[in-house]
């Protein structure tokens, strides 16, 4: 009797885990389904000549005509949009028009230079960020807390066009202590066979030391002032969770404890500020890896973010379409990867 | 503790005694350059401005012009070449023993093949051959090698010699290693695939790798048949921040940047490690007066937008060293061009005009613009010149493509724009801004005139006689005249050609600019 209660409780608990992957793939699904419908509307809206991207202004009537029905835009707008569906469910992205490459080819080449970009600022970022967001809180209204504000403040109001540029000429043009655009020098490019697209992880992977060493100098001044925006952001949350945390009745009562404030601040108010912080981390990290365009286009980093607003402006809609899946994909991935940190992290949620 | 200090001591090290200041390697020219345009490297295919330099390095054509005297024609893979008397039977003679830089000869029978593919194929470039009649059905009728030294082609009708000529020194007519093509053909594309990215050429260069958005690089053909290239590698990276592009060449980076604006220009004045060169490129900025809109449609109000336009100003304040002023449809260089300039700002002029046609009290109008530099610029310059003589002009700024998809549609009232020329005979542009055969809105012919609803039935016939004017005095004669009525009646304010202007080091220098983009050669570039 006892071991069919067990097998039962086993059958219905696996039905529930069943219940709810198959639930999860069905949100997923419907999601990355509504993402495409929209992004392919949005792109059949743009008032831009697809057909202008594939062969120009100057091309035949008769030139005109067969790129049009080679990119099936012949066709009703359903009927497009099914077609394209159809491919991409069996692996097939298509082509873009403007590099002539298989799509997936494409991102497989922009997005590492966008990941390794997102994630050093990410890391640059985080590293400082929260710190500097929890000692703000922790001497509110003194003049550690004003520098901070102002470093935040500075953070989301410079445009990142600008800073880009005169952070090329101090750093690279005037001082020299980092490389300037560009992933590496001319004279490291096809020494490192791309393995996973991320130069630093390659080169380590084949002991070139140079190449290493050449694209963290590239790869660094992008990075930190990406960083410095995330920085701005991260600290500012950091600030006010915390100065909730330290609003709270237990943390009174640590102090009458005599609990030693530095381990108020860092162990018992910090703990708690660690999860909200994990989605802000997360969405500021996912914003990154959109791309940024105008820190793509200042430091020639050959991006996804100006990837795809290059092929948008074209109405080149494969491309367009692929990088939002991967986008999609990114911050879909992101937000599942902080639910599973918030269970870690906190009991209550498991 | 000691850990953290070392690790971080080592970063520190890293990032600051790396090589990233080097200058270019010793064998190598690199240059920064907007390039995002390149969709293919095709010769058979390529029309864009960066892709057409690129295949000028790596292929080779029949024929070339002098780019210092457009008008002189030499031989580049012939030896000689000519006309029979039928003036529709021309024969070229192929030079011997000239080798692709796979090694493989070059025979006439690869002209053939190339001049065929093109027309088969019939990409964007494809109507700068199949304007002589040759299509898919009858090319290889009319465009065969009748040994292998000898090419012939067959045009339909009679045209002016120079005419074809000029259309074969085109990228189009570029003439591939058909042998080394076929070997990667996939069904019919006769190789468009693989030689989207891969060449098979005979002149200085061949490419070793292009990366679209990123870079492309060529290498030195060790079996040119000319003089050797001075490096063997070039690179032109993609940047596509002029600002960019300065900081890299000041800081020696790179040898070239091809893009600087005219204050990135102004500001480099004073390095005495940089020069610059430059070279008119045949690009027209214009603005276009749709007929369709009634104000417009009036000659008076055309003349009177004509007058309003601050030219000189405008090239001073907004364009100098990168255009000058241009007023009439031939870029300097073309046969048939002119200088004349018979508009300037003279609103009391305008302002006479506009009452003469019933709009002494000005009216509005829309005008659309590219949203970049220098158009922005251009198109509030414009709109302020046409304030004086009471013409309120409301501007559209928009995508580039998005602009044209409008004009195309002939829903604008007025366009601000550029034109480049297709290949170096007049009629290519003559075409387009004094020729439209049908108006309505289905036509298959989109060109400028057509564009802006000018009906032109007698100047259509006039620019489309010239092509047949064999004397080629009398066909530069027609083109003049052409240009001079089409200053006083058309509905095209021409205002300004390009100069294309490249900044370098100064130990780097040779690089060849021409008057088209498919004239700039790198084959004479060395270092000192």
């Amino acid at each position: 009797m006892a071991r069919v209660a067990v097998g039962a409780r086993a059958a219905s608990a696996f039905r529930g885990v069943a219940a709810g992957t198959g639930r999860t793939l069905l949100v997923l699904a419907l999601t990355f389904f509504g993402l495409l419908l929209v992004t392919f509307l949005i792109g059949r809206v743009v008032p831009i000549d697809p057909v202008l991207a594939a062969v120009g202004d100057r091309a035949s009537a008769e030139t005109y005509a067969r790129a049009r029905a080679e990119l099936g835009l012949d066709l009703p707008l359903y009927q497009q949009f099914a077609i394209y569906v159809g491919k991409v469910l069996q692996g097939d992205f298509g082509r873009s028009v403007l590099t002539s490459n298989p799509v997936l080819t494409d991102i497989g080449r922009f997005f590492p230079a966008t990941l390794e970009l997102a994630t050093l600022a990410t890391i640059l970022g985080v590293g400082i960020g929260v710190p500097l967001g929890v000692i703000a809180a922790a001497r509110q209204g003194r003049w550690q807390d004003q520098v901070i504000r102002v470093v935040g403040l500075l953070g989301y109001s410079i445009p990142v066009f600008w800073l880009g540029l005169v952070g090329l000429l101090v750093f690279y043009a005037r001082l020299g202590w980092v490389a300037g655009p560009g992933r590496v020098d001319v004279g490291f490019n096809d020494i490192v066979e791309p393995m996973t697209g991320l130069i630093l992880l390659d080169s380590l992977m084949e002991g070139e030391g140079e190449v290493f060493a050449n694209a963290l100098s590239h790869l660094v001044l992008p990075a930190a002032i990406l960083g410095y925006f995330s920085l701005a952001y991260v600290s500012r949350m950091t600030r006010s969770f915390m100065i909730d945390q330290l609003r709270q009745e237990y943390i009174v009562t640590a102090r009458v404890k005599g609990i030693a404030e530095r381990r108020v601040v860092w162990r018992h108010a910090f703990g708690n500020v660690m999860l909200p912080l994990v989605t802000v981390v997360a969405l500021s990290y996912a914003n990154l890896l959109e791309g940024s365009v105008l820190t793509e286009t200042v430091f020639a980093w050959p991006g996804i973010g100006a990837y795809i607003t290059n092929s948008l402006l074209n109405a080149d809609m494969n491309a367009v379409l692929g990088g939002t899946i991967v986008v999609g994909a990114v911050f879909i991935g992101l937000n599942m990867a902080s639910d599973l940190l918030y269970r870690l992290l906190d009991p209550r949620a498991r | 503790m000691r850990h953290r200090e070392w690790v971080f001591g080592g970063l520190m090290t890293a990032l600051l005694v790396s090589p990233a200041f080097a200058a270019t390697p010793k064998d190598t020219v690199v240059m920064a350059k907007q390039i995002d345009d390149i969709i293919s490297l095709d010769p058979g295919e390529v029309f864009e401005f960066s892709g057409a330099e690129a295949v000028s390095n790596i292929y080779d054509k029949l024929i070339d012009f002098n780019i210092k005297k457009v008008s002189e024609l030499h031989g580049r893979l012939v030896e000689s070449w000519g006309v029979a008397d039928d003036g529709v039977t021309y024969t070229f003679k192929m030079k011997k023993g000239l080798k692709f830089a796979s090694g493989n000869p070059i025979t006439a029978a690869d002209a053939a093949w190339s001049l065929q593919r093109a027309v088969i194929l019939n990409k964007t470039p494809g109507f700068i051959l199949t304007q002589f009649g040759f299509t898919k059905d009858n090319v290889k009728d009319r465009i065969k090698a009748s040994d292998p030294e000898t090419l012939v082609i067959v045009t339909a009708k009679q045209v002016a010699p120079s005419f074809l000529y000029y259309c074969l020194t085109a990228n189009v007519s570029s003439v591939v290693d058909s042998k080394l093509a076929e070997q990667h053909a996939k069904g019919d594309d006769f190789a468009n695939e693989w030689l989207k990215s891969h060449s098979a050429g005979s002149n200085a260069f061949t490419l070793r790798d292009w990366r679209a958005n990123e870079d492309y690089t060529l290498e030195a053909n060790p079996n040119y048949w000319g003089k050797k290239p001075a490096v063997k590698r070039v690179v032109v990276r993609h940047v596509a921040e002029p600002s960019t592009q300065r900081l890299l060449l000041e800081k020696g980076d790179i040898d070239y940047a091809r893009n600087l604006t005219r204050d990135d220009l102004n500001a480099i004045k004073s390095n005495p490690q940089i020069a610059t060169q430059e070279s008119p490129k045949g690009n027209i900025v214009y603005v276009g007066l749709n007929q369709k809109n009634p104000n417009l449609a009036k000659p008076e109000v055309r003349e009177a937008l004509k007058y309003l336009v601050d030219y000189d100003a405008i090239q001073r304040n907004i364009l100098s060293g990168t255009y000058i002023v241009h007023e009439s449809f031939l870029p300097d260089g073309f046969l048939g061009a002119i200088d004349d300039k018979p508009y300037k700002l003279d609103v009391a002029k305008a302002k006479a005009l506009l009452a003469k046609a019933g709009l002494s009290g000005g009216f509005t109008m829309t005008m659309d613009a590219p949203g970049s530099s220098p158009y922005t610029d251009i198109a509030q310059a414009i709109q302020a010149g046409f304030a004086q003589g009471g013409v309120k002009l409301e501007l559209i700024p928009g995508d580039q493509k998005q602009v044209i998809t409008k004009y195309r549609a002939r829903n604008h009232d007025s366009v601000l724009l550029y034109w480049g020329p297709d290949y170096q005979d007049p009629h290519t542009n003559a075409q387009t801004f004094a020729s439209n055969p049908d108006n309505s809105d289905s036509s298959p012919s989109k060109t400028l005139a057509w564009r802006n609803s000018w009906n032109i039935p007698e100047m259509t016939k006039t620019t489309l006689d010239a092509v047949g004017e064999r004397d080629a005095e009398k066909r530069a004669a027609i083109y003049e005249s052409l240009q001079r009525e089409h200053q006083k009646i058309s509905p095209f304010i021409i205002m300004f050609e390009q100069i294309e202007v490249a900044a370098h080091r100064k130990n780097v220098d040779g690089f060849i600019m021409g008057p088209s983009v498919d004239t700039n050669f790198y084959e004479e570039i060395r270092k000192n």
